[in-house]
């Protein structure tokens, strides 16, 4: 009986596959409320960007107010206390520009050498890179602190800039990356035809590691974009603030003796500084996705 | 005043700053009772001196949230040319006190001349991290301003500071929501509960006036109630958060927080500002500092707004100071005497008073609170009342025995944990002022000083 039962005609068989798989309700919904999740804090950013203070305290949270002020909202967000908003931006720009570009430079660089290199102290160094990974940013915050402070690096661009040039896990994902996608032979060919180790690597090897390389770039720049507590502490002179801490700086004018509340530029700076960031996010996508199942199947 | 909910991220923050200053207070409180070392740094030099410095010139760095803080120094180097100052806004109350504790324990990095509000002045003067400005001679200042903003700034007869403002307690009130139910202004704070129940029965909507928990409100009403939970006498604390006044405030307090009378607004929050606009609180006890902010924050409030002095609860007049600051030197400042010319100009010149008068903020000089022009002002914001008479009146209030923690920054930061829970569980402020007391004692005699021994 049991066996019979089992026995199903052939064509009641969906072939699934692994562009076909199949289709489950369950799923669908747990993905439809994951995007919610996702969107929603997005649509609300922007629905209130377009207030006014006075709307903003008078109307629903994802609905639209009676004005539609986004443009002199943005207009106020980059002229309010002499433009000091620009200011951030530029800021931030730098700290990504200089701080999160070197760090893609330095962990390709060394992950590179790493993995077609045998050198005295390779295992000691694998290690600390390992062990680096562990370690969370925020806990050396505060001995960072300390150390910039004895070189009186602190309130300087370069207390923030100097932390942000390393990048553990960039080193270790180029590294691993490399062996997979740079064939030692194709290194011994070129070496044979007389290229040097620099010419190698710059002509041949990078284009081989674009992938991995923008993978990194694309994990250093948000991790620098977003950056906060380290220059929450590093910090203290608005002129070289990023748009973190020096938006939180304008919600906490809304507190105190000399309280003035800005949350309208509040929410429309945040929106105004996610901007970039999701447009580096679409551009680079394709590299991202190639960069992410590096090694995931043996060639 | 202090924030009463931060978010995670500012929890983390918190705590990390806790650290360092924890290694602060007690490196400083070895300091200050292994020798007479400490005392001898100390300037002394004389209001010549100052005037010399001027003169000579040099460069400051002045570290302030005061929205006016810019055009002061503006005018301060117009006047003294030599003179150069940056004015950095390091970050408003707590979040600059981290940044300050932070470079002091670092040994650099410090301004010369910081913003400090009275609540944390002893702090900082107590870890020996600010310089005494009878040194050059300031004390000759003391009948310039009012009895106790002077108070707040003297910590164990040092002068730590300059006053900048000041924040006597009063009644802020929507005239329209208690005209339109037939209410009397409260005078006492038993006419204020009978008008919290009268109000919110009347409109379930209206409350009387909103408290989430907030140590920079509840230590000020504490203070005006006549409580002394602080006395503080070089390292030794003793602490009583259940003394006669604390009590008779606490007492008082649950008859409102207990039936749910009070709104579950923490105020500065977002929604706070927008209840100030759409006529749901009644009240906002405050400091005098509140109707300028009001009026340049809550245009919908216009006309509707009034202010009176602050309940009592036997008819004695007497109120507290909430909030303000003074400007203090640095010890960290390479040019002290310089530093101090610019706090005295800062606080005590008409010149730069009248700029921050202008800025909206409520000053702590006797001159200027007494000027016919200041009293006689009746803004349309607030239906033409001469408030100003109103708050000098409460300036002059203000009972001056009051003393705070040397660790109140630590103190405010526990607040939520502790009596903020008798807020959310609407139950005895007397039970969550016990569990803070317990956290102040333990905390205290790990920093160091010797508390309730």
């Amino acid at each position: 009986m049991v066996r019979n039962r089992r026995v199903i005609h052939p064509r009641a068989r969906r072939p699934f596959s692994v562009t076909r798989p199949p289709r489950s309700t369950a799923l669908t919904l747990l993905m439809c409320l994951f995007l919610l999740y996702a969107l929603v804090p997005l649509v609300w950013l922007f629905v209130n960007a377009t207030k006014t203070q006075a709307d903003l305290f008078s109307s629903f949270g994802l609905a639209f107010g009676d004005s539609f002020a986004l443009w002199d909202n943005i207009a106020r967000t980059f002229t309010y206390d002499d433009g000091i908003y620009l200011r951030w931006l530029g800021n931030t720009m730098l700290y990504v520009v200089v701080g999160a570009g070197g760090a893609t430079l330095l962990a390709t660089l060394a992950g590179y050498g790493l993995a077609k290199f045998r050198f005295p102290g390779r295992a000691g160094y694998f290690a600390v890179v390992l062990g680096a990974v562990a370690v969370p940013g925020t806990a050396l915050a505060v001995p960072t602190f300390l150390l910039f402070s004895q070189m009186g690096l602190t309130n300087t661009p370069w207390s923030i800039i100097i932390p942000s040039l390393i990048s553990p896990f960039g080193l270790y994902l180029i590294w691993v990356y490399t062996i997979d996608s740079v064939p030692t032979e194709l290194l011994e060919a070129a070496r044979l035809d007389g290229a040097s180790e620099m010419r190698t690597f710059f002509t041949i090897s990078v284009r081989l590691l674009l992938p991995g390389i923008v993978t990194v770039a694309l994990f250093t720049i948000v991790a620098t974009w977003n950056n906060y507590f380290l220059p929450l502490i590093m910090l203290s002179d608005p002129k070289w603030f990023p748009l973190t801490v020096g938006l939180n700086q304008w919600s906490a004018q809304a507190a105190g003796v000399a309280a003035e509340p800005i949350f309208n530029l509040v929410i429309t700076g945040s929106l105004v500084a996610i901007v970039p960031i999701i447009a580096i996010f679409l551009f680079l996508q394709r590299y991202w996705q190639s960069g992410l199942s590096a090694g995931s199947v043996k060639q | 005043m202090s924030r009463t909910i931060r978010p995670a991220a500012r929890r983390t923050v918190a705590a990390l700053a806790t650290s360092l200053l924890a290694a602060g207070l007690l490196s400083a409180c070895g300091g200050a009772t292994s020798g007479a070392d400490a005392g001898s740094s100390d300037p002394q030099a004389s209001l010549a001196d100052l005037d010399a410095a001027l003169e000579e010139g040099g460069e400051l760095t002045y570290w302030t949230w005061t929205p006016s803080g810019e055009a002061q120094a503006e005018a301060f180097m117009a006047e003294y040319p030599n003179v150069t100052v940056d004015v950095v806004n390091a970050g408003t109350a707590t979040d600059e006190y981290t940044k300050l504790q932070n470079a002091i324990a670092a040994g650099s990095g410090a301004p010369d001349v910081a913003q400090i509000e009275y609540y944390a002045l002893q702090q900082f003067a107590i870890s020996d991290s600010l310089v005494d400005l009878n040194g050059f001679g300031l004390d000759s200042l003391e009948d310039q301003f009012t009895a106790s903003t002077w108070a707040q700034s003297t910590v164990e007869g040092g002068l730590y500071g300059l006053p900048q403002d000041s924040g006597p307690l009063i009644l802020m009130y929507n005239k329209d929501l208690f005209d339109e139910h037939g209410i009397d202004v409260p005078t006492t704070w038993d006419e204020y509960i009978a008008a919290a129940r009268e109000l919110h029965d009347a409109d379930p909507s209206v409350y009387i006036t909103n408290d989430a928990g907030d140590p920079g409100f509840a230590q000020p009403l504490i203070w005006q109630a006549g409580g002394h939970p602080y006395t503080v006498d070089g390292t030794t604390v003793s602490l009583d958060l259940q003394d006669e006044g604390t009590r008779r405030w606490a007492d008082m307090w649950n008859q409102l927080l207990e039936p749910g009378l009070l709104a579950d607004i923490p105020t500065w929050s977002d929604d706070w500002w927008k209840a100030l606009g759409n006529d749901s609180l009644a009240t906002i006890v405050t400091g005098a500092w509140m109707p300028g902010i009001l009026e340049g924050s809550v245009p919908e409030g216009a006309g509707k707004w009034r202010v009176a002095p602050i309940p009592s609860y036997d008819g004695d007049p007497v109120t507290a100071e909430n909030g303000g600051s003074s400007q203090a030197v640095v010890k960290q400042s390479e040019n002290p005497a310089l530093a101090a010319a610019f706090v005295r100009w800062l606080n005590s010149s008409e010149d730069s008073v009248n700029v921050f008068l202008e800025s909206g903020g409520f000053p702590s000089t006797t001159a200027q609170l007494n000027d016919p022009d200041f009293l006689g002002a009746a803004p349309d914001y607030f239906g033409g009342q001469k408030i100003n008479e109103v708050l000098v009146q409460a300036s002059e209030n203000v009972s001056t025995d009051w003393q705070y923690l040397p660790y109140q920054v630590y103190a405010n930061s526990v607040f939520p944990d502790t009596v903020g829970q008798s807020y959310t569980e609407r139950g005895d402020l007397n039970d969550g002022l016990l569990a803070w007391q317990d956290k102040l004692v333990s905390y205290g005699n790990a920093q160091g000083f010797t508390v309730n021994k």
